[in-house]
């Protein structure tokens, strides 16, 4: 099991377990609604309701 | 070196490729690119002392902007401007194969709806309607009929951008189940996988099961072949088996790796990051 830190849930305002090598950018999945939440700084760590899907994302 | 990675999300694909960059010792200067200004004539801060910038930007609209922003303050990036264009746009993609004999499914371009339901019932059903920009099969359409023709395209054409009204009509290929992806590094293969379904759409974003696979020569003439098309890069080509050959259907410029990585035996970043560390290698002695 990797190493995990909480950081709190923009959404739910809950406490959530996230993995410890996170970096900013990244995107994590909230346990409790399933929304996407972008990492917005480390250090702490502190997650915001990640952009939705855009008609021209992808590779 | 001191790399840049422009980005507005980092992936499994991004976060792998800093891995690998962090472990060899190379400065990183991730520019979000969200964050960013461009200037016509002043670089951004972000950009000092950069030896090249990784574009991972997810937005295709940013892929195209930022890397011709680049070019224009000599900022070396993969993959370039031009390949970037020719890339995002699946009209642009298949008549550069075309123009370079690279086998790809034929396509016709309609710009009404009338006018498109005639290249349809022409190619026969099915046939495929895809939108020009866009990936992981999203807004694809499989048309089985005439009556399934005329609806999706009434949708399309009240989907508001004009580029939903650039009817971009390819033939269906009858593929056994799976289409090859593989990554390459101008034109030369890293690693390939199948990518398996029992929908049409097998791209591992629509869940297509993967697995390693094994070229061969003629996969990889075609390979080479359509990098150069596109002109060069960090690629992935993906090719359909005919029978007795391949198609190459589309070649994807900024490409996604991770489920490449884990289905081979290869270590997929290490061997696109020993790519860039050449690449920077080779200019830095061009420009001596």
């Amino acid at each position: 099991m990797a190493e995990t830190i909480t950081a709190e849930d923009p959404l739910t305002g809950e406490e959530i377990e996230i993995p410890a090598d996170v970096e900013v950018g990244e995107i994590v999945d909230s346990p409790a609604t399933g929304a996407e939440l972008e990492v917005v700084s480390v250090d702490p760590v502190t997650l915001e309701e990640a952009p939705e899907l855009e008609e021209d994302w992808g590779e | 070196m001191k790399v840049g990675l422009l980005y507005s999300r980092i992936r499994r694909d991004e976060k792998l490729l800093l891995s690998e960059l962090r472990e060899r010792g190379h400065e990183i200067e991730k520019i979000d690119v969200r964050k960013e200004q461009f200037n016509i004539s002043e670089p951004p801060a972000s950009l000092d002392g950069v030896d090249i910038v990784v574009d991972r930007c997810l937005a295709t609209s940013r892929s195209i902007y930022t890397t011709q922003f680049l070019d224009a303050y000599d900022v070396p990036v993969v993959n370039s401007a031009h390949t970037a264009d020719v890339c995002a746009d699946k009209v642009k993609n298949s008549l550069a194969l075309e123009r370079a004999g690279v086998p790809t499914p034929n396509t016709e371009v309609a710009f009404t709806t009338d006018s498109a339901l005639e290249t349809i019932e022409k190619f026969g059903y099915p046939c495929v309607l895809k939108p020009v920009i866009g990936s992981w099969g999203r807004l694809m359409a499989k048309v089985d009929s005439r009556s399934a023709a005329e609806a999706i395209l009434e949708h399309k054409a009240t989907l508001g951008h004009y580029e939903h009204k650039v009817f971009y009509v390819q033939e269906f290929v009858e593929k056994p189940g799976r289409d090859i992806r593989v990554l390459a590094v101008d034109g030369e293969p890293i690693a390939a996988m199948t990518r398996s379904s029992d929908h049409w759409l097998t791209n591992a974003a629509k869940g297509g099961e993967v697995e390693a696979f094994d070229l061969d020569d003629r996969a990889r003439e075609l390979v080479a072949a359509a990098s150069d098309a596109v002109g060069g890069g960090l690629l992935g080509v993906d090719l359909m088996e005919t029978g007795e050959d391949y198609t190459v259907h589309e070649v994807n410029h900024t490409v996604e790796f991770k489920a490449l990585n884990d289905a081979v035996d290869v270590d997929v970043p290490a061997q696109v990051v020993d790519w860039i560390e050449n690449k920077v290698a080779t200019e830095t002695e061009a420009s001596v």
